[in-house]
């Protein structure tokens, strides 16, 4: 648990004169559960953006297993283990469920870590759909993309990441637009994939589920690090809840 | 020699901005990309010149019926075509291209091929500027440009539908909420650029003969302007224009001027190479272009 | 009292695409027969060259070769670039043979391959810069690309100029005239279909319609695109650097409006994305605009004035159509 494997350091971004993200500097131990939260526009998806190379920092760097990954390019990124999920779930709609999954699995890194015992990419895609709970043997892995319904186009979204065996996850608001019972059966996934020693960093608007899970929370307010320490010490930290005061609604950023 | 170098220069970026302004307009309002512009371009020379000759117009008279009438195909060109396709941009591309090359070749096999067709100038005659002689059409070129531009500014920044343009240009989404008429704001997009694209011809084609061959390469000039100075921008588009006439001006004079085309080909691979959003290009810090 | 249309698998379907249930030998013909009889027509139209005369055998040639031009089109298309400049493949890979042949006088069984492999290359050198950006800038920069190497011969005088390059070697004989374009277009069209089925297609399917999320699958687009931008020239290059000795000739015509709109107008006509569409749009169109050479240059109003009605009105495509007439059939229902 001590060993860090993904360090940001005095992040900056600026979006036409609006500061996005100012001065945000922290660490990611390897195994941990780190949760991210803030109000609406607060700058965490563009933190997401950042780390993952979707968005160049104006100023400052993020080092990966010490590595300088600034401003590479996304599927550099991706391709050297960090998997990130989107907010909004745009899947390869005319394709079934598991064909989604072959993009991925068609990598360079997956080809790598495979090896040659590889077998059929559609057999892989199907246990990893199985391992986000759709249901094995039912229709649905077979099923349109567009016609599956946004709880299992969500957990099709972090199978899409798991199929690149990443070592570490960023989860951008799984949650949101998940009905109670769906959060409910997503949350063990999440649970055992980190008890399983997949470092992941959660970025989540519902903060209930989130203070259950998380090791450790950062608190953004427009585009600052307010707070960062246990989710009990965050709960009750004062900014953080004059952060909140006003946004508290569980909405999603648009 | 110099003084010549810079007049002409300018008037050559001038020609080119006013080329180019109204397929940058369409493109940076509605993000149709208007390949019929060419087509519109010389249907407007012709439509000019057939007004003169056939129906004996006064010449004022006939610009300013070729530009409503050359607006008003615009407009209906995005409510007959473009309105169904709208969003897919390949439906869009193919169905603006395909009309742009309709007309242009329907004038060719009507026989619009020969050297009779030429626009009257607006002011004959010459005068000296520091030992230069212009002709007063070059003149007017440059006025109508820079009147152009001011009036451009004036329009989207203080007026209704030009600011309802600038809504969409940034969001579209969001300007519909806001009530404005998305459609119809973009079908005038396609109007107001058709038309100036109208003026354009009317005001440079008289400068040479009016061919066919013109209208492919107004296209190829609004596209190189485009990508220098980066699609969506106005001064974008002045500066690109700037630096496109003035380097052609230079290759002209000391190289040949059959080499002035190739201009073009070197600034669009260099600028997409160096820096493939255009030199200022608004949107380069979106997502849209990694 | 009113009535709906109501579409129904003819029996043989399952559920799933392209896996059928087969109990007879008349379903296997029912099935076999849209594939085979239209490969065996084609062998064998060029063998009844004395009962259709060596007029329409040479439109086989060019319909061929437009045909190659818009299955390289729908390759594009596949991965998301729109084309609007075929003529780019078609004239680099004329003008790579013709020059090689012109300048060493090699033998079309060399220059042939060498133009469309060297033409392939230069065509994805020159549009490397535009694959970073997607959407409409590809499409300006293949439609303007073809205009201005046209002009850029013309000014420079290189390659022959205006004149072109004449008496180049002739193809040995009628026999690989006819046969060549027509195995090409075979191997081209089945290859595409099944490369695009494969998880290879997928990858370039899946940059087509969401490239960013193509990109957190830590795959490389650009490298995919390019790989995709080189086959397709390879297929656009081909017809050009065949059609360099066929007519022996290679000048600034093989940059031409016809080779850029003429397979585009063909892929929108038969159906894009399905590959055999494009194919029959162009033995559709091609022969059609044979008849209508009279009309001259009308002759690109007319394919103008198709791409549209298509693009607007007729968006599924030929091929889509008759498919479905042929798996479905149709019936009146009573609406309550």
């Amino acid at each position: 648990m001590n060993e860090t494997i993904l360090k940001v350091e005095k992040l900056n971004k600026n979006f036409g004169g609006v500061a996005a993200i100012v001065n945000v500097s922290f660490e990611v131990k390897k195994g941990e559960l780190l949760g991210i939260i803030g109000p609406n526009g607060s700058g965490k998806t563009t933190l997401v953006n950042l780390l993952t190379g979707f968005v160049k920092p104006d100023s400052g760097r993020v080092f990966y297993q010490g590595i300088d990954i600034t401003g590479k390019k996304p599927y550099k990124i991706a391709e050297m283990g960090i998997a990130r999920t989107f907010q909004m779930v745009k899947p390869f709609y005319q394709l079934s469920a598991f064909k989604n999954l072959i993009i991925p699995l068609y990598s360079s890194r997956v080809r790598r870590l495979r090896g040659g015992m590889y077998g059929d990419r559609d057999d892989v895609a199907i246990d990893l759909l199985e391992d986000v709970g759709f249901e094995r043997d039912s229709f649905v892995p077979y099923k349109i993309a567009s016609s599956l319904p946004h709880g299992y186009l969500k957990r099709l979204e972090l199978a899409r990441c798991l199929a690149l065996r990443p070592e570490l996850l960023i989860l951008d608001e799984l949650f949101s637009g998940m009905s109670m019972s769906e959060v409910a059966s997503t949350l063990p996934i999440i649970e055992r994939l980190n008890g399983e020693g997949l470092t992941i960093i959660m970025v989540e608007h519902r903060l209930k589920e989130l203070f259950r899970l998380a090791h450790r929370v950062i608190a953004l307010n427009f585009g600052s690090k307010i707070a960062d320490g246990l989710p009990g010490e965050i709960m009750n930290n004062e900014g953080v809840k004059a952060a909140y005061l006003g946004s508290e609604e569980e909405g999603e950023d648009a | 020699m110099l003084s010549s170098i810079l007049i002409y220069g300018l008037i050559n970026s001038v020609i080119l901005a006013l080329t180019a302004m109204g397929f940058s307009l369409t493109f940076g309002i509605s993000g149709v990309a208007n390949f019929a512009y060419g087509g519109f371009y010389i249907l407007s020379g012709f439509l000019v010149w057939m007004l003169l000759h056939y129906l004996k117009f006064p010449f004022l008279l006939a610009i300013v019926v070729t530009v409503g009438i050359v607006g008003l195909l615009g407009f209906i060109t995005y409510w007959i075509i473009l309105l169904r396709v709208r969003g897919i941009a390949l439906s869009e591309v193919i169905a603006t291209f395909a009309l742009g090359v309709g007309i242009l070749e329907l004038f060719r096999y009507l026989g619009f091929v020969t050297y009779e067709f030429t626009l009257p100038y607006l002011k004959k005659g010459t005068i000296l500027i520091a030992g230069v002689p212009i002709d007063y059409q070059r003149l007017f070129i440059i006025g109508i440009g820079l009147a152009l531009v001011l009036f451009l500014y004036f329009f989207t920044h203080h007026t209704r539908i030009g600011l309802s343009f600038r809504g969409i240009a940034q969001n579209e989404r969001t300007a519909i909420s806001l009530g404005i008429r998305s459609d119809r704001t973009a079908a005038l997009s396609l109007a107001f650029g058709c038309a100036m694209g109208a003026l354009a011809a009317i005001i440079i084609l008289p400068l040479g003969i009016i061919s066919i061959n013109t209208g492919y390469e107004v296209l190829l000039i609004a596209v190189a302007v485009g990508i220098v100075g980066g699609l969506e921008s106005v001064s974008g588009i002045l500066i690109a224009s700037l630096i496109l006439g003035y380097t052609q001006v230079f290759t002209g004079t000391y190289l040949k001027p059959e080499w002035m085309m190739v201009v073009y080909l070197a600034a669009i691979v260099l600028v997409l190479t160096i820096k493939p959003s255009g030199l200022f290009g608004k949107f380069k810090e979106l997502e849209e272009r990694v | 009292m009113k009535f709906r249309k109501e579409r129904l698998d003819r029996g043989i379907k399952a559920r799933c695409e392209d896996i059928f249930a087969l109990s007879s030998y008349r379903e296997i013909l029912y099935l076999l027969l849209p594939r085979v009889l239209p490969v065996v027509l084609l062998l064998v139209f060029p063998l009844l060259k004395d009962i259709v005369g060596l007029y329409w055998e040479k439109v086989l040639v060019i319909t061929c070769a437009i045909a190659l031009l818009s299955l390289s089109w729908d390759w594009m298309a596949s991965v998301g670039l729109i084309s609007l400049g075929q003529a780019l493949f078609f004239g680099v890979g004329a003008y790579v043979t013709g020059s090689l042949n012109y300048a060493f006088k090699w033998s079309p069984l060399i220059t042939i391959p060498l133009g469309t492999l060297g033409g392939a290359l230069i065509c994805t050198f020159l549009l490397l810069p535009v694959l970073r950006l997607r959407g409409v800038y590809f499409a300006i920069v293949t439609l303007t690309l073809p205009l201005l190497l046209m002009r850029f011969i013309e000014t420079t005088k290189i390659l022959g100029g205006t004149e072109g390059l004449s008496a180049l070697t002739p193809l040995p004989s009628l026999w690989v005239e006819l046969y060549v374009p027509v195995l090409a277009l075979l191997l081209c069209l089945f290859g595409f279909r099944r490369l695009i089925s494969e998880d290879y297609g997928l990858v370039l399917q899946g940059i087509r319609d969401n490239d960013r999320a193509v990109m957190s699958g830590a795959i490389n687009i650009y490298w995919f695109k390019t790989q995709a931008v080189f086959l397709a020239a390879l297929v656009g290059a081909f017809p050009g650097a065949f059609m360099t000795h066929y007519y022996q000739f290679v000048g600034m015509p093989a940059f031409a409006l016809d080779y850029s709109i003429l397979p585009l107008t063909a892929a929108v006509l038969g159906g894009v994305g399905t590959f055999a569409g494009p194919t029959i749009g162009a033995f559709i169109l091609v022969p059609l605009s044979e008849v209508l050479r009279a009309f001259g240059t009308l002759r690109v109003v007319f394919y103008s004035a198709i791409l549209i009605i298509c693009i607007v009105g007729l968006p599924e495509g030929v091929f889509h159509f008759i498919r479905r007439k042929y798996h479905q059939f149709e019936r009146m229902v009573e609406v309550g």
